[in-house]
This record gives C-alpha cells, sequence and structure tokens, in this order.
C-alpha cells in the first residue's frame, strides 16, 4: 500500500495553489511541479482548499454507558469524515470520566480505533456533582494526560468550587471549560426565553443564565490568574462580557457552536425535539453577535458540541426529549455558509478557529493545527468548497440521526483526511483497515 | 381544517363558522331527544395524559350526543405510567381505530406532535398541552361572550375583554388573546409581573399589573384565570408573596365588581379558588357566567368534532339538517 501522496494543485490555506507532498507521516513537500513516483498516489487537488486537520474540543462521544446513541469507534468516523484529526471527548459519560482509569479506558478506545486522536476530557467534580473536585491531578498524569477539565452538561456552578479548579488545574497547565447555565435560572428550561417561549408555551432558558456566569467566572479567572474556556456561547450578552474580559487581559477563550451560527429559537415552533438542545437556539440578534465575534476574534473556536441520542429520546414530546444534536459531520459546511460563503472569514480564519486555536487550548498542539510546513506532521483535510449536499442523517457515520440540517442543502465536502499521513478518508468515504499510529 | 391545534390556526371566517355551527348545536340541545345521529359509527379517543375531568367529561358528552364511540384513556393506571411513550400510545389506539384523537397532555406542543410527527393519521384535538394552548376553551369563551355582548351572531367587534391572573402559565389565556382578537375584539392582560411571560409584547394585547386600572377602563366581559397557590412557595417559584397579597391586588372581590359597569359579564374557566382570585360575591353574581361556560363548552365541542370529522368541507350544517338529523 501506497503511504506517499502527492495532493497536485492544492490552495493550502486557500492561498495560491501548490502541490504538497505527504509521506512518512509528514508534509515531505511542497512546490509547484512536484514528481510523483509509482509508489505515490495522486490526488487531482484542482479547486479544493488543504486546511490542518481539524480540531474539536467539543464531542460527545458517549463511551462508555450509552453506546446506543454512540460509540468511539462510529463518532470517531464521523469526526474523520467531518474533516477532524483530533477530538476531545466530554466527559458525561456512564460511568463518569472523573477518574484515571476512565480516561485511559477512552483514551485506548480512541487509540484502538485509529480513525481521529481522542483525547479525553476529564470531569471537574466527581460524578459532575458539582460538589467535590474530582482527581484531576490523577487525570492529568495519567496516559490520557488530560488537560481540559469540564462537566459540560452541567455548571460548575458553585463559585468556590469553581476558583478551587481554576486555581487547583494550573499546576499542570490544564484549563476549565465551562458550560454556563446558573441552574436556579434555568430550572425545567426548554428553550430559549423570549417571544417564541411565551407563544409556545415552552419554559425559558433567559440569556442571563448564561451571561451570570460568564460575568462571575471572567472575573474568577482574573482574581486567581488561570485560564478559563467558555463553551458554547449563545447570546450577544456573553459575547460583550467575553469581549470587555479580554480587553481587560483575562486569559479567557470562548467557542461557538455551528447550529447557534446557523439556527434561531423560531425552529422550535414546529415542536420538533430535533431542534432541542443546550443552550438554546437564540434570537436572530444572538445569531449576527456570534457571527460577528467570531469573526473578530472575540470567540476563538468553534466546537461541535456534537451530542448524538438514541431516537426514542427524540421521537416524542418537547419536554420528555434530550438536549442535543449531532455535528461532526456538518460543522465545516455550516462555518463555510454562515462565515466563508458570507464573506465574513477567510480560509486561513476558518484554520484558526477550527484547529489551530482549540489545538493551542487543549494543549495538542505539539501534533494537530500545526502549519502547513515541510517537517510538520501531515494532519491534514482536503476540503472541496464547491461541493453542494442534502444533509442525509441516515447516510451520516454518527450513530445517531438528530441532525438539525437534516434536508438541509450545504456547501463544502471533506474529500480527504489525513492523519499523521495516513487517509482516514478519501474520495470523501471512510479508508476502511485499521490506521495505525 | 384537519386539526384543531391551537386558537391561531384558525381564520376569522373559520372561527365564526364554529361558533356558528355551536349555536346550531346548543338548539338542539334544548329538545328532549339531545342526541343527533351524525358522527355513528365513528370513534373519538379521549387521551388524557393530565387530571382533567371537567374537560374530559365536556368532550365525552359532545362525541356521545353527535353519536360517536367514546374511548376514554387516562394515563393514571394505563401503560403510560409504565414507560410507554406517545408515540406507542397514539399508534396503539389508532389501531383500535380511532378517527379522532382528542388529548390532553401536560407537555407543551404534544398534540401538534400527535399531529404532524407522522406517528398517527387522523384528525387531532388539542383538549389542553401544558402551558400552550387549550383552543376549545377559547371557542367556548368566545361562544359565551358573543351570546351575552353580540347578539349571539357574527365576530366580537369594538369588544373589550379583559383577563386577570397568571397568563404565564395560562393556556387559556394564550388562547383566549388569539382568537378573541382573531375575532375582533380588544384584550387587555392584567397580573402580577411575575405573572407575565418575557416576549408577552409581541401580544397582540395590552398589559397591566393594576387590576382597579382595569375594572376603570370598563371592560366588557373580565376574565378570572385560576391561579395555582402552590406558585406562592419558593420551590413553585416564589411568583407572589401571599394568597392574601394577591387577593387583594388581583382578586374580584365586591368592591371591584361594584365597579364594573353593568352590563359586564364575569367569567371563569373553572376550577375556581373562591376566595383567592375570585370572590364569592362575584362567583355568585347574576354578572357571573361560570356555569354557562361549562354548558356552551358541549356545544362548542360539538361543533367542533362535526367539522373535523362530518364537514368533509368546512361549511355549517344547514338549518333543515339539523332538524332532520335530530
Amino acid at each position: 500500500m501506497s503511504v506517499r501522496y502527492l495532493l497536485r494543485n492544492v490552495a493550502p490555506l486557500g492561498g495560491d495553489r501548490t502541490d504538497v507532498l505527504v509521506a512518512d507521516g509528514l508534509v515531505a513537500a511542497i512546490g509547484a511541479g512536484l514528481p510523483a513516483d509509482d509508489e505515490t498516489t495522486v490526488i487531482d487537488g484542482t479547486g479544493l482548499v488543504l486546511l490542518p486537520g481539524l480540531v474539536d474540543l467539543h464531542t460527545h462521544l458517549r463511551e462508555p454507558g450509552r453506546e446506543d446513541a454512540e460509540t468511539v469507534e462510529t463518532g470517531t468516523r464521523a469526526a474523520a469524515l467531518g474533516g477532524y484529526t483530533a477530538v476531545h471527548a466530554m466527559a458525561n459519560t456512564s460511568p463518569v470520566a472523573d477518574t484515571a482509569g476512565v480516561v485511559e479506558q477512552v483514551w485506548r478506545l480512541g487509540r484502538d480505533a485509529g480513525w481521529v486522536d481522542v483525547y479525553p476530557v476529564g470531569a471537574v467534580t466527581v460524578g459532575l456533582g458539582g460538589e467535590r473536585l474530582a482527581e484531576l491531578g490523577a487525570m492529568a498524569a495519567s496516559a490520557a494526560r488530560v488537560r481540559v477539565f469540564s462537566d459540560d452538561g452541567r455548571c460548575v456552578a458553585d463559585p468556590v468550587v469553581m476558583r478551587r479548579a481554576l486555581e487547583y488545574v494550573k499546576a499542570f497547565d490544564g484549563v476549565v471549560a465551562q458550560h454556563a447555565q446558573e441552574p436556579r435560572l434555568t430550572e425545567n428550561a426548554q428553550m430559549h426565553e423570549g417571544v417564541v417561549s411565551a407563544e409556545l408555551g415552552l419554559a425559558g432558558w433567559p440569556a442571563v443564565a448564561e451571561e451570570a456566569i460568564v460575568a462571575r467566572d471572567v472575573l474568577l479567572a482574573e482574581h486567581v490568574g488561570s485560564r478559563l474556556h467558555v463553551l458554547h456561547v449563545s447570546t450577544a450578552g456573553s459575547v460583550e462580557i467575553v469581549r470587555w474580559a479580554k480587553a481587560r487581559g483575562i486569559a479567557v477563550t470562548a467557542e461557538v457552536t455551528p447550529h447557534h451560527l446557523f439556527l434561531t429559537d423560531e425552529s422550535a415552533r414546529g415542536y420538533d425535539p430535533v431542534y432541542k438542545v443546550n443552550p438554546p437556539l437564540r434570537t436572530a440578534d444572538d445569531v449576527e453577535a456570534v457571527r460577528a465575534a467570531l469573526a473578530d476574534g472575540t470567540i476563538d473556536t468553534v466546537g461541535t458540541d456534537h451530542a448524538p441520542h438514541p431516537a426514542e429520546d427524540k421521537d416524542c414530546e418537547w419536554a420528555a426529549a434530550a438536549f442535543g444534536m449531532t455535528g461532526l459531520e456538518t460543522a465545516l459546511s455550516v462555518v463555510q455558509a454562515t462565515m466563508v460563503d458570507a464573506g465574513r472569514m477567510t480560509w486561513a480564519d476558518v484554520a484558526r478557529v477550527m484547529s489551530v486555536t482549540p489545538a493551542r487550548i487543549g494543549r495538542v498542539d505539539d501534533a494537530h493545527g500545526r502549519p502547513i510546513a515541510v517537517g510538520e506532521p501531515a494532519n491534514l483535510v482536503l476540503v472541496d468548497p464547491g461541493a453542494r449536499r442534502v444533509v442525509d442523517p441516515r447516510a451520516q457515520a454518527t450513530k445517531s440521526v438528530n441532525s438539525p440540517y437534516r434536508g438541509t442543502e450545504l456547501p463544502g465536502a471533506v474529500v480527504a483526511t489525513f492523519l499523521r499521513g495516513r487517509p482516514t478518508v478519501l474520495d470523501g468515504a471512510l479508508v476502511e483497515g485499521k490506521v495505525l499510529a | 381544517m384537519r386539526h384543531l391545534l391551537s386558537a391561531k390556526d384558525l381564520s376569522h371566517d373559520e372561527a365564526v363558522l364554529v361558533l356558528d355551527t355551536a349555536a346550531q348545536m346548543a338548539a338542539t340541545q334544548a329538545r328532549e331527544i339531545k342526541k343527533l345521529p351524525t358522527l355513528r359509527g365513528r370513534t373519538v379517543v379521549n387521551l388524557f395524559f393530565e387530571d382533567s375531568t371537567r374537560t374530559r367529561i365536556s368532550f365525552e358528552t359532545a362525541a356521545k350526543r353527535l353519536s360517536a364511540d367514546v374511548l376514554n384513556f387516562s394515563a393514571k393506571g394505563s401503560s403510560v405510567s409504565k414507560g410507554e411513550s406517545l408515540k406507542d400510545t397514539a399508534q396503539t389506539l389508532q389501531a383500535m381505530g380511532a378517527d379522532a384523537v382528542v388529548v390532553r397532555h401536560q407537555s407543551s406542543g404534544a398534540p401538534h406532535r400527535l399531529a404532524h410527527a407522522g406517528w398517527i393519521d387522523c384528525p387531532v384535538i388539542n383538549a389542553g398541552d401544558g402551558t400552550h394552548q387549550h383552543p376549545t376553551q377559547s371557542l367556548l369563551d368566545a361562544f359565551t361572550i358573543r351570546r351575552h355582548l353580540a347578539g349571539g351572531a357574527g365576530d366580537l367587534a369594538g369588544l373589550h375583554v379583559t383577563i386577570v391572573g397568571d397568563v404565564l402559565h395560562s393556556r387559556v389565556a394564550r388562547s383566549n388573546v388569539e382568537l378573541l382578537t382573531t375575532l375582533g375584539a380588544r384584550v387587555t392582560l392584567v397580573a402580577p409581573p411575575t405573572l407575565l411571560p418575557v416576549g408577552v409584547e409581541s401580544w397582540p394585547a395590552t398589559t397591566s399589573y393594576h387590576l382597579d386600572d382595569a375594572v376603570a377602563d370598563r371592560p366588557d366581559a373580565v376574565m378570572m384565570l385560576r391561579v395555582q397557590r402552590e406558585r406562592m412557595s419558593s420551590a413553585g417559584g416564589g411568583f407572589f408573596p401571599s394568597g392574601l397579597e394577591y387577593s387583594r391586588l388581583y382578586g374580584l372581590d365586591q368592591r371591584r365588581l361594584d365597579a364594573l359597569p353593568d352590563h359586564t359579564i364575569v367569567m371563569h374557566p373553572g376550577p375556581m379558588n373562591r376566595g383567592l382570585e375570585i370572590s364569592a360575591a362575584a362567583a355568585d353574581s347574576p354578572r357571573s357566567v361560570v356555569v354557562e361556560q361549562v354548558a356552551n363548552g358541549v356545544a362548542v365541542r360539538m361543533a367542533v368534532l362535526y367539522l373535523l370529522l362530518a364537514g368533509a368541507q368546512a361549511t355549517a350544517p344547514a338549518d333543515d339538517e339539523t332538524r332532520v338529523l335530530a
């Protein structure tokens, strides 16, 4: 089997066209008119854009515990098809990833699957209970080398616990990724609180419940001199607080999800729970605010919050349904549609928010989010921005079908993904056979 | 009109048609033999996931007066309490031959899901969903108002209806704001600020925090909403400090009753909390139409069942038809 790939006439980061040779796991050569020998597979990259392999700081792989929704195997296949070479697996599994044992299990499952590098996220508190710190040091020192800690799905609501977590992870250069949701203000909340919730009679999830926690946390991060990462920023008010905090020099980074860039609370009108997500879809003004913030750098990353659920958890009435939507296989297309095609970001910006910066926040930037340069590890994705496709959740690799883009035509398609020089995806399809690192 | 899910689904003409049809149904109910053969051989399922004796009995009576067979399915003691999903329950009932499903559910939007998720294929009538809609309640309220204040015909143009109480949690208020404004009435909502939803400013209604101001504004009808006592506890949300304070500020007491214009009617969807949102004096006064609302509920529900199940095209039955049917 050939292990050399010549990507002919591609546009790295959307720039000038050239040839890129991938060999021995590295970017071996870059330049127009590179020769190809018999051992080299040539891929015609005319019209295609070459990016560093995408890095997701926010994936729910569901294993262990909810293998009916997703497994590490199916979730990482979806990730590779979406152009990812690394994903951070959230801790809200069953059992919770709050010990070295569980994070090592997830890390090994990821390594065995081989589609992307799986970096487990450790829980901040025992059992996501919000009361007692989990053994963060043990997870950091484990084979999984955890650097990102989050109770995602729940907020670290107790200010003292949050302060301690922010302080404690400094010892191993970790970061706390906060799911900002004031619990008392969101009891039984079903959707964004506003005009639409008032009419639909669904209990409101007010913007202030997110913003109050973001405001508190940036002040805590400043006070103790720690890094803070705000997950799934969804409101214009949160954007303003993050902007203010950055101007003050606070070490805060922020994430937006593809669905908060694309969809609004109007989607709830049909009571289809495929649009039920936490934090909820917000107003058109909020969508505009997070797009502007992503473009101007106030928001640093796009994280999928890929949240697969089995059919029975969505094929029901709204209040009984689970929160969350899948996203790994559509994220890049949504970012292209909302940001690139709209003229607000370049492909180099896409590489920054979907690869370089998330890799740096997760402290995996020795391997991922690297420049496309000779000698760098060949974690790459080849994208066809001219393609258009109608999303069919049943045709996706993720085990679940709760995609809010079902039936929507989106631009762009992943043509190929390389993990350390080996193709995980070619011609838009998974390359079967284990991809050993 | 295939389903009745929300008062918003009804156009002005459709709403008037339902009221006209209900008037004809009400006329048949004054006869010695009240039963019409219209829906003979059809099966109406009352699917009640939430306790509601009066609404269920009203729908059951309406269906039986039209000669339909009625299956009552309540969540208590049923397979629902064993974890069966809404989808499976609905499909089971359809497999048993339901021609229409009347559904009451604690989750807003559940009837909408039943109608549109592709689970079943028959008309769905919303008998109250969560804090969303209760369209037949608003129809019977409109019918009652029309009878007293609009000569029993046409729409409600020019009338002013004031709705008082827990608007936030009230499907009755939401349905009535939609339907009464569709019919040309002006609606004022009166509640403490904690019991008005964020976003209410987009509704076609004016709002006030002061019942005395609203009374002084000379409404034609005052509709008092039920206030659940548990809302005052901190576990229930702490929406107001005490029942006594609520009653002082938002209760329809003797003084406010006396301040209303002579023609103003007093309404309540029931069940009433006497002494909380409505005084006994108001509930039992000659201007109270609470009991009549219940009677009109049967006629309105007969009309809705008739139009959804028998009227392939939405037209009112001709006078001679009801005579023949009788």
